[in-house]
């Protein structure tokens, strides 16, 4: 049983402040985590080569260098490998760049079951694993809460706006896994200290079929859509009274 | 038609020539609801909410009918049909959009980005375009045409049969009063409550205020109210006109549901709480205290 | 009435456990317990010259520097030696000392253990994420999130320890650096019988980091104001001003846990200290941008373990006392220590460390200076003389060695001191809890309490855990004569203070406290 988990480093949640020592210059602002996610998802596919025995649990990414770190995490968590597509050529990768790219590691390892994190935390991941599953022309299943393995084939619960559904599909498949689907495991210290000896490979852009342009272009960064004004009440009596007060002022009332 | 998709495509029809797409199974009533030209996609292997089949009839009817753009309505669904689309197409897709605009013979869209710290203007350079749209952004528009519906070819390939709906999704007992994705105002629930009696003084609020009770994942995994009222990433997306969160920490996982709200009262007891940061009216307070006399006020002054 | 009359549900014993609840426990050479200047250094140090031992640095912060805070003022020596370059902001660029009045401030001659020429300003936090870095190129393991609760003691040797979450890191040696009022240090004083003849006592500093719009010049240290001279009061500390760079400014009080006033807040007296002329000038225009606060052993040499070494352990850095109260330096001392720990494992003979210690000039320097902070129990003015003397005679007068008294022990005064804080203005003066959420605090609600404290105190021995708090961690329920104490450990960034006043901290969970980034 081989489980690919594709996932992707993002910031740390601590932000830094830009400081300019006057001798050594410490640039921290990169420091890169996993998704929280994607933690799920690592977790999931733990759970999957646990319960069919045996197998591999391999985490893929596309970034930067850095992103190498976040992939330790995972493999202190139990993966038993991390692919890291890093490139120059994947600077400013979008949806369709980074599907590629994910697809392309992905038909290196022929795994049965890739494993996605619903979203990232600054939302930038929208729907990628239905891109990587066209791609890849696999079934693909969402906001999986809860999954099963049997015969040659994943069976997800999973959450929609209108409740609770049962999906099934033949391996090899996609399933993005909610966070709703379980808790994390903490890397233990023994797993921590063994992550550094794992194998962590490097693909390039070439092995991957190559970086193509990206098809959506940012074309402007501008303010915030003015929310107006945020207003704050602190208690003591009144707090109803201003609440209707403002309701007011805004015509809900 | 949900409210979402009927708000896209008005704005689609103010820009310029526009259709909708039906797809699913025994639609014809809600096709010919929408108005003005649509696409009937009408298949009993249309009937389960899979994303495949639709993308196979999507990418068809962009082929021979040369649609430029593509545009939908952020949904669970959705969202999955739209990615599956843009590799299809090989088309860049842009999501999260809250406006859509031409500017100099150009389709520009607009979005929040980086937890709505900035507002991002986003373009296409594929010969196709795809744009999925933030639940509740825009308001529909009555079309302006009598209906006239097309009927889609349906054909799909094999691989996207692979997958079957085995379960459908429990339509479970339907509270009294709107439902939440309806509501003009919603009353929202989480762990803040304490216990899932306080709920009443929730529904109170919301009669008083002519609207509906919500909940968050935490209170509804724990079994305090039903699944039909979360709101959040894996519940409904709603964007009424109020929305006030009532012991709600206001995490991410809840945000994306409710952000594009009119206006946004929270009530909480920490003043760290991050929903505090997006809210437009901030209570610090106890919330035991504040709801009831907040019904109490809400009474008099409708009566 | 003293705070040790009511001491806190705690055994030392407590955290010393015997192996074997692990089946699968983790095998090092060396574990390193706390992620500083000391620890870091000591792994640092076996990775160059004992680069076939394997290392393992454990630190409860959510990442290397969370939990490190100081000034600083460092002499670069030591670190240079071990390291070449490290991130600073540069030699001081001058300094000046002032007495200070409520509204004025003279000053005064630099006292000569002060002069900080060819020091170096340095933020301990982004010291402590470069020094980590470096550790782990050298081929340590360093593991944040992670709290040693337990030293595990086989056959009157320590042979490991247990983390918070229950796992045991077996070592051939533990090496100790876990800073000021260490967990397992303070168990491994009384439980192991190390303790030296005089015990430790603390000082408080609460500081912030503001960025401000126009550079300071110097390095700046205040004496007097608001702290009172008194001999009944025994308020000794004063406060600092330090250049980061061009851009920021750490500004600091640090205060002797062994006043007695049961309203002193050093949190508040900080705020009370920014409304002086002089510090206000500094930081007008500008913007708070950290807050944080901890302790600082100030013992000295008469509080030093009785040995540095016990068979399986070494003891460094703060945890071990080595600081050197006159001339407010610990961090390459810190830095040493961990150094010659280093170095006596990599030579096979860990006790050892103990004699390179003692015939170290740090310890001839302590020893130097081993009665000037005693001397301030009898007030100001008392206090500057006979440690002027010591100074001047190198430590020859006063002879012999004065004991120092638990902060604990110390009687509590009622004042109406309160009164005096100035309301949080919101831009120059600021409450506990909005400041504890600038020190990145995210602890988790619902995590067990970590403190130990007496839950039934007399109301003034309650106020003073109160105000001694600079997190707030604590309030008094009640009417009458006796109070509940209500404790809220989320708030708590971890400095120390309770275990100086009568109660005891304990590690929390694994990367909850503080994030410090500058401080």
């Amino acid at each position: 049983m081989k489980v690919a988990v594709c996932v992707k480093a993002v910031p740390d949640a601590a932000t830094g402040v830009g400081l300019d020592p006057q001798t050594g210059r410490l640039d921290r602002s990169g420091e890169v985590a996993l998704s929280a996610f994607d933690s799920h998802a690592v977790e999931e596919a733990l759970r999957v080569r646990e319960a069919a025995g045996a197998g591999e649990v391999v985490v893929v990414s596309l970034g930067p260098e850095r992103a190498a770190e976040a992939l330790r995490k995972a493999l202190a968590m139990g993966a038993d490998r991390s692919v890291l597509v890093s490139d120059e050529a994947f600077a400013g990768a979008d949806l369709l760049a980074t599907a590629r790219a994910l697809a392309g590691a992905l038909e290196r390892e022929r795994p049965d079951l890739v494993l996605f994190g619903q979203q990232s935390p600054d939302g930038e991941g929208a729907c990628l694993w239905a891109a990587v599953a066209e791609l890849l022309r696999w079934p693909a299943v969402s906001q999986a809460a809860e999954l099963a393995l049997e015969p040659g084939a994943v069976s997800a619960r999973r959450q929609t706006e209108l409740g609770y559904e049962r999906i099934r599909a033949p391996l090899p498949a996609v399933v993005a896994v909610s966070d709703a689907i379980n808790e994390p495991r903490y890397p233990s210290l023994k797993g921590i200290m063994g992550a550094r000896a794992k194998p962590q490979e490097r693909l390039s852009a070439a092995e991957v079929g190559g970086a193509v342009a990206p098809r959506t272009a940012v074309l402007a960064v501008g303010p915030p859509p003015a929310r107006g004004e945020r207003r704050r009440v602190e208690d003591g009596a009144g707090a109803a009274e201003a609440i209707v007060a403002f309701l007011a002022e805004r015509r809900l009332l | 038609m949900t409210r979402g998709a009927l708000g896209v495509l008005a704005k689609a029809r103010s820009l310029g020539e526009a259709h909708g797409v039906v797809c699913g199974a025994r639609v014809r009533g809600v096709a010919e609801a929408v108005g003005g030209v649509v696409w009937v996609a009408d298949d009993e292997r249309l009937a389960a909410p899979l994303w495949q089949p639709r993308v196979d009839v999507l990418a068809r009817l962009v082929r021979e009918e040369g649609y430029d753009t593509v545009l939908l309505a952020q949904s669970v669904l959705a969202n999955d049909v739209a990615a599956g689309l843009a590799a299809r197409l090989d088309a860049g897709l842009n999501w999260d959009l809250v406006d859509l605009a031409v500017r100099d013979g150009a389709l520009v869209g607009t979005k929040p980005a980086l937890a709505d710290a900035v507002l991002v203007e986003a373009g296409w350079t594929s010969p196709v375009r795809l744009g999925l749209f933030r639940a509740g952004s825009l308001d529909a528009a009555p079309a302006a045409e009598p209906p006239e519906l097309r009927a889609a070819a349906v054909e799909l390939e094999e691989r996207s049969l692979l997958a079957e709906l085995v379960e459908a999704a429990a339509a479970g007992p339907e509270e009294a009063g709107p439902s939440i994705e309806e509501a003009e105002v919603i009353v929202a629930g989480g762990r803040g409550l304490g216990a899932p009696e306080r709920f009443a003084l929730l529904e109170e609020l919301a009669e008083a205020l002519g609207g509906a009770v919500a909940a968050t994942r935490a209170v509804v995994d724990a079994g305090w109210y039903p699944y039909q009222a979360q709101v959040g990433q894996t519940g409904k997306t709603v964007a009424p006109k109020l929305y006030l969160a009532v012991g709600i920490s206001g995490a991410i996982q809840h945000k994306v549901g409710m952000q594009g709200s009119g206006t946004i009262v929270a009530i909480n007891k920490d003043p760290h709480a991050p929903i505090f940061e997006y809210a437009d009216l901030g209570v610090v307070g106890d919330l035991h205290e504040i709801v009831p006399r907040l019904t109490e006020l809400v009474r008099a002054r409708r009566s | 009435m003293r705070p040790a009359d009511f001491p806190p549900p705690w055994r030392d014993e407590e955290a010393i456990a015997a192996p074997g609840a692990d089946p699968d426990p983790v095998e090092v050479d060396v574990a390193v317990v706390g992620a500083g200047p000391a620890g870091l250094a000591a792994a640092i140090r076996l990775g160059q010259v004992a680069p076939g031992l394997s290392v393992a640095v454990l630190e409860k912060g959510r990442y290397p520097g969370a939990h490190l805070l100081s000034g600083a003022v460092v002499r670069p020596g030591p670190l240079r030696a071990l390291v070449g370059a490290f991130p600073s902001y540069g030699e001081v660029p001058g300094e000046a000392v002032y007495l200070l009045s409520r509204r004025r401030a003279w000053r005064v001659p630099t006292p000569p253990t002060m002069r900080n020429a060819g020091n170096v300003v340095v933020s301990l936090a982004e010291l402590g994420r470069f020094l980590a870095e470096r550790a782990e190129a050298g081929g340590a393991a360093v593991l944040p999130e992670t709290p040693a609760v337990a030293l595990l003691v086989e056959h009157g040797a320590v042979v490991g320890v247990r983390t918070g979450r229950g796992e045991e890191v077996r070592a051939r040696v533990t090496i100790l650096c876990e800073g000021t009022a260490g967990h397992l240090t303070g168990a491994a004083l009384s439980a192991l019988g190390l303790a030296g003849p005089s015990p430790q006592t603390w000082a408080l500093g609460v500081k912030e980091v503001w960025r401000v719009p126009r550079p300071l010049d110097r390095v700046v240290h205040t004496l007097g104001w608001p702290l009172r001279a008194g001999a009944r009061y025994r308020e000794f500390g004063g406060s600092f001003l330090y250049p980061l760079g061009r851009e920021h400014v750490s500004v600091g009080l640090v205060v002797g846990l062994d006043y007695r006033d049961a309203a002193l807040s050093v949190h508040d007296l900080l705020q009370e200290l920014k409304t002086h002329p002089l510090v206000r000038a500094v930081l007008a225009g500008g913007e708070r941008v950290e807050w944080g606060a901890k302790t600082i052993p100030e013992g000295g040499f008469v509080a030093l373990p009785r040995a540095f070494h016990a068979p399986g352990l070494l003891l460094c850095g703060d945890a071990a006392g080595l600081v050197n109260v006159p001339a407010l330096k610990g961090v390459h001392y810190a830095v040493e220590s961990g150094r010659l720990a280093a170095e006596a494992v990599a030579a096979g003979d860990p006790a050892s460390y103990d004699a390179a210690l003692r015939s170290s000039v740090l310890l001839r320097e302590l020893h130097a200076v081993r009665n000037v902070r005693q001397a301030f129990a009898h007030g100001l003015l008392r206090g500057a003389l006979v440690a002027g003397a010591a100074i001047l005679s190198g430590g020859r007068l006063p002879p012999g060695d004065r004991p120092t008294e638990r902060d604990a022990d110390q009687p509590l005064l009622e004042t109406g001191r309160a009164s005096a804080y100035p309301p949080a203005d919101g831009t120059l003066t600021f409450d506990k809890l909005s400041s504890v959420f600038l020190s990145g605090n995210r602890s988790r609600e619902d995590q067990p309490s970590h403190l130990r404290v007496a839950e039934r105190v007399p109301r003034l021995v309650a106020e003073a855990w109160v105000r001694m708090c600079p997190a707030q961690v604590y309030e008094a329920e009640g009417e009458g004569e006796r109070v509940t104490v209500r404790v809220t450990p989320s708030n708590c960034v971890q400095c120390g203070a309770i275990t100086a006043k009568g109660g005891r901290l304990t590690p929390p969970a694994g990367g909850s406290g503080p994030e410090y980034r500058l401080s």
